[in-house]
């Protein structure tokens, strides 16, 4: 029963990357634009010019290209940057280190922050502490994020306090993880921006546990308060809580661009802006590519949380 | 609720919220500052926008020079507008759009229903900043550029919602009692179904809202919304927070401004919502 929904679900998220591959490559290659005289310059010889488009595959129909690009994904091979001339592979190879760890770093701390403020917040339902975290998520799940990195440089970085670093240095050899007071204002960011919709759900999701019936037995039975939260009410909440939190991390897959654009830092996000920026296709249509799998792959976990943690579906099959 | 037996209507329900009435104020304070700041300009500032050229982050003036040595507040008071303009637009579409296809999924059903949430689906698979992005990259940094990408990324979401409140609406009697007159199908969606959903779509407008001013201004502070040297917000930012540290106005007005805008629809856009969960739970 369960095995059987994950595996409907693994197909589902295949096919859906399968189409985005699609939007993707057809969104992008069909533009106009000579990647080989952009790779070569203006003074190209029409010879330099056919043995690139050769090379590249852009001499090929489309629905071919297509493939090729495909299949070049698959084996890890993405292509040639328009603007470097260098493997995009290369390019983006440790980009795509330092963005995981950014990313990983925020949801690590911004689900239990975000899990146990609003359970908090559920608790003291109607009062000033519940109104106040309610109005503060409201107005911070309002706020680009890139305003809320501003406030934080100039309050932490500039303005007020000079305590933490604006941007982020990497001298070449080393990692971005070597500083870790670099990574402090980003991440913070981040959880910022995430964390106050965590909050919110939380707190709904618990406030109509709280109000259920089995809630009120297990309160009736004696049960300490504490196990009664953590043990009865919110593996109750976790399906809806696991939804948010996914679209969450899946939307911290696209932010984390504007956090590493405005603190420099050296990731996938920085790569994509700066590509756009020289529209330099090839790296584009692979850091794109990239945040899509994550994205996906982050939705297809949720749903395997949702449907472990439902006890309808764990004991489906013995009713 | 309506113990006393007088019926609020929900407007009234609306402004009874505190809330809704501090995001009414903020917002209607930023559109009129973004409205009428060009009209103001020669004079409110006493300088013209180039009087300090070369002199980049000064403090002269009442807030300074910006990084090409343009008044600060002549360029913050006319700064707005096309930020709210295209934002609106932007929801305007997405609301449409996701309207369009949200109705007629619910209300055809079967495998237009099917085939329409399957592309939903795909849609949803590229966060919509990077999808901003991809169209960037294609068409270009401007304007309508910028609308059409977040209103058709806003559509999907906007989609999603219609269709699941025409779902509880289609089954009701008066729709039956249409189909029996033999009303046509776009006229029992026009007259029939989108006034009874009317509730969800005002949330999702002032959601959509938010996060458009929000999208919008990203993109500009990215360098890849609207170009120098045109006087916007989100670019403001981009041009002068090298200098946050000696000369912070540039950055600050600006920033501040879109804190409190999108503040203020976030804070109307749940109070609408809560409007609207009030009436069911007083309809019970």
């Amino acid at each position: 029963m369960i095995a059987r929904l994950i595996a409907k679900r693994l197909g589902i998220s295949i096919l859906i990357l399968f189409a985005v591959s699609l939007i993707i490559f057809f969104a992008t290659a069909l533009l106009p634009g000579d990647p080989a005289r952009a790779i070569l310059g203006q003074q190209a010889t029409p010879e330099r010019i056919a043995a690139i488009n050769a090379e590249m595959n852009l001499d090929a129909p489309p629905w071919k290209r297509y493939l090729l690009w495909l299949g070049g994904l698959v084996t890890g091979d993405l292509g040639t940057s328009v603007a470097s001339g260098e493997s995009v592979g290369a390019l983006l190879g440790d980009r795509l280190g330092a963005s995981l760890l950014l990313m990983v770093i925020a949801a690590v701390i911004a689900i239990p922050i975000g899990l146990l403020v609003g359970i908090y917040s559920a608790l003291r339902r109607g009062r000033t502490t519940d109104s106040a975290i309610t109005i503060g998520s409201l107005v911070l799940a309002a706020l680009p994020e890139f305003v809320i990195g501003i406030a934080l440089v100039a309050l932490f970085a500039t303005s007020v306090f000079t305590i933490l670093p604006a941007v982020t240095m990497r001298p070449p050899g080393t990692q971005v993880w070597d500083f870790p007071a670099q990574l402090v204002l980003p991440t913070i960011v981040l959880v910022l921006a995430v964390a106050p919709y965590i909050v919110r759900m939380t707190r709904a999701t618990m406030i109509e546990v709280l109000d259920s019936g089995f809630v009120e037995m297990a309160r009736l039975k004696g049960v300490p308060e504490r196990r009664v939260i953590f043990r009865h009410a919110l593996p109750h909440a976790i399906g809806p809580v696991a939804q948010v939190i996914a679209i969450q991390l899946a939307w911290l897959a696209g932010g984390v661009a504007v956090v590493e654009y405005l603190f420099r830092y050296p990731g996938l996000g920085q790569a994509l802006i700066d590509a756009v920026t020289y529209r330099d296709v090839q790296v584009v249509q692979a850091v794109v590519m990239l945040i899509a799998v994550v994205y996906i792959v982050v939705n297809l976990l949720a749903d395997v949380v949702g449907i472990l943690s439902n006890p309808k579906l764990r004991t489906g099959g013995a009713r | 609720m309506a113990a006393s037996g007088v019926v609020l209507t929900p407007l009234q329900r609306f402004f009874a919220q505190r809330q809704a009435k501090v995001g009414v104020a903020l917002t209607a304070t930023i559109v009129a500052l973004a409205l009428i700041g060009p009209l103001l300009l020669p004079w409110a500032t006493g300088y013209t926008a180039t009087e300090f050229a070369d002199q980049p982050f000064r403090l002269t003036g009442p807030f300074g020079t910006d990084n090409l040595g343009r008044d600060v507040l002549s360029r913050f008071l006319s700064g707005g507008l096309t930020l709210i303009t295209l934002a609106l637009l932007a929801t305007a579409v997405g609301i449409i759009v996701g309207m369009i296809f949200g109705t007629v999924a619910a209300y055809t059903g079967g495998t237009v229903d099917s085939i329409l949430m399957r592309a939903n689906d795909v849609l949803l698979a590229i966060p919509q900043l990077v999808f901003a992005l991809l169209a960037v990259t294609v068409l270009g940094p401007q304007g309508w550029v910028l609308v059409m990408v977040l209103g058709l990324t806003h559509a999907p979401r906007v989609a999603r919602v219609t269709r699941s409140a025409a779902l509880n609406v289609i089954n009701e009697d008066y729709i039956a009692a249409a189909e029996m007159y033999a009303v046509p199908r776009w006229r029992i969606i026009v007259r029939e179904i989108l006034p009874n959903i009317t509730g969800p779509l005002t949330v999702e407008a002032g959601l959509r809202l938010t996060y458009s001013i929000g999208g919008i201004a990203s993109l500009s502070f990215l360098g890849l919304g609207l170009q120098p040297p045109a006087p916007d917000w989100g670019l403001m930012i981009n041009e002068n927070r090298i200098a946050l540290a000696v000369q912070p106005w540039g950055v600050m007005l600006p920033v501040l401004v879109i804190a409190l805008l999108t503040i203020g629809t976030n804070l109307i856009a749940d109070s609408i919502a809560r409007t609207f969960a009030s009436t069911k739970v007083s309809e019970a």
